[in-house]
């Protein structure tokens, strides 16, 4: 078991990896009464053209799979996991994103017996026809759910903007239509193919000892047989460099319209430093630009263009990658085109000041100190920084080292009026 | 041990809050003030916290203001109102980082009580009136803010089905309150309203974090001071009689939701407030409770199902959303649930379990500053003194008599269905 130390952070973790490939780390949190574990899978939404193992054809699978799988394993043979955590104390969940599906729990209490069941129950996947069938209409209600949703609309409306064959414009729920054709075998077939533990990292947070912790994990995946599996191999279709659509409008029942402007980054290849380093430049010249501080910010609200729902955020995996911005306005298009200039302004430098920078990076210093109060913080950003090789306890040391030509460069690459697409609700009854 | 220590002090016109603790990376300030919600000021109270932090004479214009924030390490400030009870609170918070995980050391907590006692005390106003154009934008932004609402259908059922039950009561109120009050509003009549306020509120200021006390108590003696007052309380309302009621609405939603209202007639405090607790959470509070388990599992008719508690107002809401033909079997399923609880028709297995899961879920919202301001405040607006220890040990100690009897004093108000444009009234 190795120790990493973070002294300015006054923060111990420890790491090894396991025989059968698992990743497993462990923060001890003092003070905290709370204990909160992930278990994730590097496997997403986008994950649904692969090669399954000992196959020799590729597979395509319906859309909505890998959150079908995430709902399916909660249940057993003797009734659902659920109980067996709140029995224990604990409360349980679960979420899938477009690139790793997180099993958690966190409790106050019997973390061993909840760590144990955690692992167990993820690593022992129990799937029938009639409750695969049972939990089509549940997920249903949840896609409907959503359906209802304007924020969301907006999300993935401009998420498919963007992307034209890139599966990360598929809904991670899915359709109603596109999960009915779910099976158990289909099921198996994923969980094989991606829910091997060299795929998986365990993340352990909190008022733990490290060494009891790590025995148990250690004898828990020593009992289990696990054959050696290969790098997993996934297909993406090629994506052109433009957006798909330069603008969609969605009619909702709304009384405010929403808007926003979305850039689809060029190609992302970056992982580790290179990645971290690139995604802070964005997310600070995102904060010189949009922030509650900048000029722009300002003007878009003094002229009631925005309201506090406006916000800007850049999302990077490998293989795709898109910054937002926007919010509720009264002027969807006005704002669209306020959004590009002020943009295309940012493209040429202008704002991008020294005393900005200076500014920004004390400000996002203060925003990680603040974000590493949170055990659940910690375990899902390090899980996600771990599996593009980027180590989250970098983000201070990486910020301090940004210079302004950082940011400038970071704004070239970014913003190309080529790849900017807009995604507006608005009234139904309005024009 | 105790789960947590606060020590608590008068000062001039407020009350000092601090928990020492040094789990934190940051420190938290709130300040939290407390008035009877009415038609008359509902709005009006709504609008001040987002003016007062738009920015002030020292920081005149909200880019200034807000560069310095980011200097402080990006202390976090934000606001909020809500109700609670019969009444609407504010709460202005502060989070600022601690220098002792910073390369630079400068004391930063002081600035930060600074900063708020800024915004409090030192508005941007002149003549007895706040700057016009800072209200002006924020009237236009609180008007988007009550009109979200709607846009967002399951805050709106949940919202209408509150407007439906306590019709006649303040209760019935929109947090941000009415978008028709809003012209009415001008620089004068707000200032007018912010002295009443500082002059006639409830006032608490909590300090979480790394701190020492007799250094925060000096600070805070320094820079804020104010006259001393008698909170206003008012009796909660105790409607004896509760006629159940159905309420329709037809909407372009996809999704049909379902609420629906109890009278508890309990209040954080009472003697009972542990079993009803503990009756929520066996019923509906979690993923193992009667609710989730007949209505999603067991049926599918739902994604979401749960019950949660309006401690100080004595409700209880269920929530749900489901298709638009599945409203009768849903009701249904929910009544049966309430009248198995009300039978006694649990285990003590799923008591035990309950307590389990409250108890962890107690102690993790202390894991939080702001979860800590909230259970601590449960105190100001119930005038108890209940500690968190004695909290988590009444609540261990109910009995299963006991939670048949606080079920059999729930009673159903209302059922809300927000409903789509095709379907069948």
């Amino acid at each position: 078991m190795e120790k990493i130390t973070f002294e300015q952070l006054q923060e111990e973790m420890y790491y090894e990896k396991l025989n059968n490939g698992l990743d497993v780390y462990i923060l001890p949190k003092k003070g905290f009464n709370k204990t909160y574990a992930t278990f994730t899978t590097k496997y997403g939404s986008i994950d649904n053209h692969f090669l399954p193992p000992g196959k020799d054809d590729y597979v395509k699978v319906p859309d909505g799979i890998a959150h079908f799988l995430e709902h399916k394993l909660f249940e057993k043979e003797d009734g659902d996991v659920f109980q067996q955590f709140s029995k224990q104390g604990a409360s349980a969940n679960a979420f899938t994103s477009f690139t790793r599906t997180a099993y958690l729990f966190s409790s106050t209490s019997n973390v061993e017996k909840n760590l144990e069941t955690l692992i167990d129950f993820v690593q022992e996947p129990y799937f029938t026809e009639k409750t695969v069938e049972k939990e089509k209409g549940i997920i249903g209600q949840e896609i409907t759910m959503y359906d209802d949703n304007p924020d969301w609309r907006l999300y993935f409306g401009l998420i498919q903007n963007m992307y034209k064959n890139h599966p990360v414009s598929i809904d991670i729920a899915g359709t109603i239509e596109s999960i009915s054709d779910i099976t158990k075998d289909m099921l198996y077939e994923c969980y094989e193919t991606f829910y091997h533990p060299s795929n998986m990292l365990l993340f352990v947070v909190g008022q733990v000892n490290p060494d009891e912790i790590m025995g148990l994990i250690k004898e828990n995946q020593g009992k289990k047989e696990y054959k050696n599996q290969p790098e997993i191999k996934r297909v993406f279709d090629e994506e052109q460099a433009g957006v798909a659509e330069k603008k969609q409008v969605l009619k909702m029942n709304v009384q405010t319209s929403k808007c926003l402007v979305g850039i689809k980054a060029a190609a992302p290849t970056e992982s580790g430093k290179e990645m971290l380093k690139k995604e802070l430049s964005i997310n600070v010249m995102l904060d010189i630009l949009f922030g509650k501080s900048s000029e722009n910010y300002t003007e878009l609200y003094g002229s009631g263009l925005i309201d506090d729902t406006f916000s800007y955020d850049y999302t990077e995996e490998q293989g795709f990658g898109f910054a937002m911005v926007g919010g509720d306005t009264n002027e969807p298009d006005v704002l669209a085109s306020k959004l590009e200039t002020m943009l295309m302004d940012a493209k040429a430098g202008r704002g991008l000041t020294d005393d900005n920078l200076e500014r920004t990076k004390k400000k996002k210093i203060g925003a990680f100190l603040r974000a590493v109060n949170s055990p659940e913080y910690i375990a899902n950003q390090f899980t996600r920084y771990a599996f593009n090789d980027m180590d989250l306890f970098d983000v201070v040391p990486v910020l301090e080292s940004l210079t302004l030509d950082d940011i400038k460069q970071a704004a070239d690459k970014l913003i190309a009026e080529e790849r900017f697409t807009v995604c507006q609700v608005v009234p139904k009854d309005k024009k | 041990m105790a789960v947590i220590s606060e020590s608590i002090k008068d000062m001039k016109g407020y009350k000092l809050h601090i928990v020492k603790t040094e789990k934190f990376k940051t420190n938290t300030i709130v300040w939290k003030m407390k008035a009877p919600l009415t038609s008359e000021d509902a709005t009006k109270r709504a609008l001040l916290p987002y003016v007062l932090q738009s920015n002030s004479k020292a920081y005149p214009s909200t880019s200034k203001f807000r560069s310095y924030l980011d200097e402080l390490y990006g202390a976090n400030l934000f606001v909020d109102v809500s109700k609670k009870g019969e009444y609407q609170v504010l709460s202005f918070s502060l989070e600022i980082a601690n220098e002792k995980f910073l390369s630079d050391r400068n004391p930063l907590l002081k600035k930060g009580m600074q900063l708020m006692a800024e915004i409090l005390v030192n508005p941007l106003a002149d003549n007895e009136a706040f700057d016009k154009e800072t209200v002006e934008k924020e009237k236009r932004t609180l008007k988007q803010r009550i009109q979200a609402v709607y846009d967002d259908k399951m805050r709106y059922s949940n919202f209408r089905l509150v407007q439906e039950m306590c019709k006649d009561e303040p209760y019935a109120l929109h947090v941000n309150g009415e978008i028709d009050d809003i012209p009415q509003i001008d620089e004068k009549n707000l200032y007018e309203y912010y002295k009443k306020a500082f002059a006639e509120d409830e006032l608490d200021l909590f300090i979480i974090g790394d701190v020492d006390e007799t250094e925060v108590q000096s600070i805070a003696e320094e820079l804020l001071q104010f006259d001393q007052r008698t909170p206003k309380l008012v009796e909660p309302v105790k409607d004896a009689h509760v006629e159940e009621k159905t309420v329709k609405d037809q909407e372009d939603v996809k999704q049909g939701k379902l609420n629906i209202g109890y009278r508890t007639n309990v209040l954080y405090g009472d003697n009972d407030y542990y079993a009803l607790q503990v009756f929520n959470g066996i019923f509906g509070g979690f993923s193992h409770s009667k609710l989730f388990l007949n209505v999603r599992e067991k049926n599918s008719l739902a994604y979401y199902v749960a019950s949660r508690l309006e401690s100080h107002k004595g409700l209880m809401m269920v929530m749900s959303g489901i298709e638009f033909e599945n409203f009768e079997l849903a009701v249904k399923i929910i009544r049966e649930q309430m009248e198995a609880m009300q039978a006694g028709d649990f285990t003590d297995q799923e008591i035990e379990q309950t307590k389990a899961v409250i108890e962890n879920q107690m102690l993790e919202t202390m894991d939080t500053a702001r979860g800590m301001v909230e259970v601590l405040y449960h105190n100001v607006v119930s005038h108890q003194n209940v500690s968190l220890d004695d909290w988590l040990q009444g609540m261990s100690k109910t009995t299963k008599e006991e939670i048949v009897d606080v079920a059999k004093k729930v009673q159903l108000d209302t059922v809300y269905f927000l409903t789509g444009l095709e379907a069948d009234k």
